[in-house]
């Protein structure tokens, strides 16, 4: 009896809804899929030529694409650019979150500074994006490591913002406690503070990956002289060289999207725990 | 004893906070000036550039392209972030009733949000192009039956469909944490006074998840405005300029096209712009929450 009353309770005309709702996501990635495997022949005029499955599902077009667009550097450096990024993140707005907050309480330098870093969330890329190519080629560093040291100032008013806040629930009593004991400030941070803001770590580590990742107007405007490309810059640069080929083109696309996808899967959790931790902050 | 540790605290402190806020500087508002004193010259990105003082400003309200930029971007901006969050809200009222697969069903609705606008947008792309017109053709529907890419009147659709199918994404999750903040009790106590549907949403769920409201229309109004990646991908400003946002013509004209100076003038006006509607957008939901 009472299972059949748990199961009424489900709200099955809104379920089944959803489910029909879940087409209009997965309708563009689905036909993605059956190009990528099509071969130009098969694109026929009509709507199955875009939607009918493939005759053969064969991977040479993805072995074209990975050719064309030169895959796994682009691939490599995409992954360097956004680990590189995470770490720094995780490890200097970590710490100047500890730094900044902690003293933020009794002095006017550390609070001004404090709304200093924060307001430059108001300022778009666009305006900072001409100047910014001339700084770094003067100073040598118009290539990944610029993009990743930009990443790293871009991103810091938000992650200052979550580290900071995230700071304020954890008693200053341990580092107190740490500090009798005879241990520098350093230390405590690096031994103490730093396990603890684990759950926050989650949360930039994921929010800076993902909008780094994705990120195609900073390396467009700072790499474009190195003829090196990140994952989404490739679709970019390649765009001409598919021409209409696009069964080649469209297994581009998932091979570019297919990295974030398998990381989506697996830290599904994580993700989503992170992105709303960090924008209802 | 006990303050030489706090010095050591101190000095520890300062050591870090000033190479961190030198960092942040050197790299955002070292050229955030640099782009305030370019828009006073007349510098083409290369050679060499006399003073202009106001000049660039003057002509920004009198340059036709750069008008027809801002209309865009704003009605594309103010359509895109209604919609947007109607339909995440909705959503998320589905997601958050008592429905089977629910984390999956979440889960599902979230992935817009992990793909690249870029990619997503060469995507759209092809279906605006071959798929739409010819569902439309089979079906005699006269008004899709070309490319709304190639439509002056219609292009800006098109992107704003990609853009809110990306935004949805993230608007609905953060309305489901919103709303499994309302608690259950709230809905009891009315369902006792009868409240139901719409009455039970409106005086009931809303004036509870405003916060959430709030966050979300800042949010999506400001990605929203700073399109370009989406346009990049989908029309390249065109047809005849009328997909132009202003990120993409501040990328275009300034970096490429030998507006350096005039080009700094609108991004300096655009930062202006975007500051003012946060904080226009902030005073307005704050004062309806203090209301409720």
């Amino acid at each position: 009896m009472s299972q059949v009353r748990d199961k009424e309770r489900y709200n099955w005309p809104i379920t089944i809804l959803l489910f029909i709702g879940c087409l209009t996501i997965f309708f563009p990635l689905y036909m993605a899929v059956v190009i990528a495997f099509k071969q130009p022949s098969e694109m026929t005029n009509d709507i199955a030529g875009a939607l009918s499955l493939p005759a053969q599902w064969s991977l040479s077009n993805f072995q074209e694409a990975m050719r064309v667009t030169d895959f796994w550097n682009s691939l490599g450096n995409s992954l360097l650019i956004t680990v590189s990024t995470v770490v720094l993140a995780v490890v200097i707005h970590g710490i100047a979150g500890y730094a900044i907050g902690r003293s933020m309480k009794n002095s006017k330098f550390y609070s001004f500074a404090f709304l200093y870093i924060v307001s430059g969330m108001f300022v778009p890329f666009a305006i900072l994006m001409m100047p910014l190519v001339k700084q770094t080629a003067q100073m040598g560093i118009a290539n990944h490591f610029g993009v990743i040291v930009l990443y790293t100032v871009f991103y810091m008013p938000l992650n200052l913002m979550l580290y900071k806040g995230y700071l304020a629930n954890i008693p200053i009593a341990l580092e107190e406690a740490a500090r009798v004991d005879g241990a520098s400030t350093w230390r405590t941070y690096w031994s103490i503070l730093f396990p603890i803001m684990k759950p926050m770590h989650a949360t930039v580590a994921v929010l800076t990956a993902m909008s780094t990742w994705n990120d195609v107007m900073t390396p467009l405007v700072i790499m474009s002289g190195t003829g090196k490309n990140t994952l989404p810059l490739a679709q970019l640069n390649f765009q001409t060289q598919f021409g209409t080929n696009y069964n080649l083109a469209f297994a581009s696309y998932l091979l570019a999207l297919i990295p974030i996808l398998l990381f989506y899967i697996i830290c599904q959790k994580q993700i989503l725990n992170g992105v709303v931790n960090g924008a209802v902050k | 004893m006990k303050s030489k540790g706090a010095q050591e605290r101190k000095r520890t402190f300062l050591l870090i906070s000033i190479p961190v806020i030198a960092l942040f500087f050197c790299f955002n508002t070292l050229p955030l000036i640099k782009g305030f004193i370019y828009s006073f010259t007349n510098f083409k990105g290369y050679g060499s550039y006399e003073w202009v003082g106001l000049r660039n400003y003057i002509d920004l309200f009198q340059d036709a392209r750069v008008g027809k930029s801002y209309l865009f971007t704003f009605k594309y901006a103010i359509v895109g972030t209604i919609l947007t969050n109607i339909i995440s809200l909705v959503l998320a009222l589905g997601l958050n009733s008592k429905i089977r697969c629910k984390s999956a069903l979440r889960g599902i609705y979230f992935i817009p949000n992990v793909l690249g606008g870029l990619v997503i947008g060469y995507i759209f792309s092809f279906i605006f192009t071959y798929v739409l017109p010819t569902v439309a053709q089979n079906l005699g529907i006269e008004a899709l039956s070309s490319s709304m890419l190639s439509s002056t009147g219609k292009a800006w659709i098109a992107i704003v469909i990609v853009g809110c199918w990306q935004a949805i994404a993230m608007n609905t999750i953060i309305y489901i944490s919103g709303l499994q903040t309302v608690p259950e009790d709230v809905y009891e106590a009315g369902s006792l006074d009868g409240v139901t549907g719409w009455k039970k949403f409106r005086y009931l769920t809303m004036p509870l998840i405003i916060p959430f409201f709030s966050t979300n229309m800042v949010l999506s109004m400001k990605n929203f405005l700073m399109v370009f990646d989406q346009i990049m991908a989908l029309t390249k400003g065109g047809p005849s300029q009328s997909t132009e946002s202003i990120s993409y013509l501040i990328y275009n004209n300034g970096m490429s096209g030998g507006q350096f100076g005039f080009q700094s003038a609108n991004a300096f006006l655009f930062f202006v712009v975007i500051v003012a509607v946060s904080v226009f957008q902030m005073t307005v939901t704050n004062k309806k929450e203090e209301q409720l």
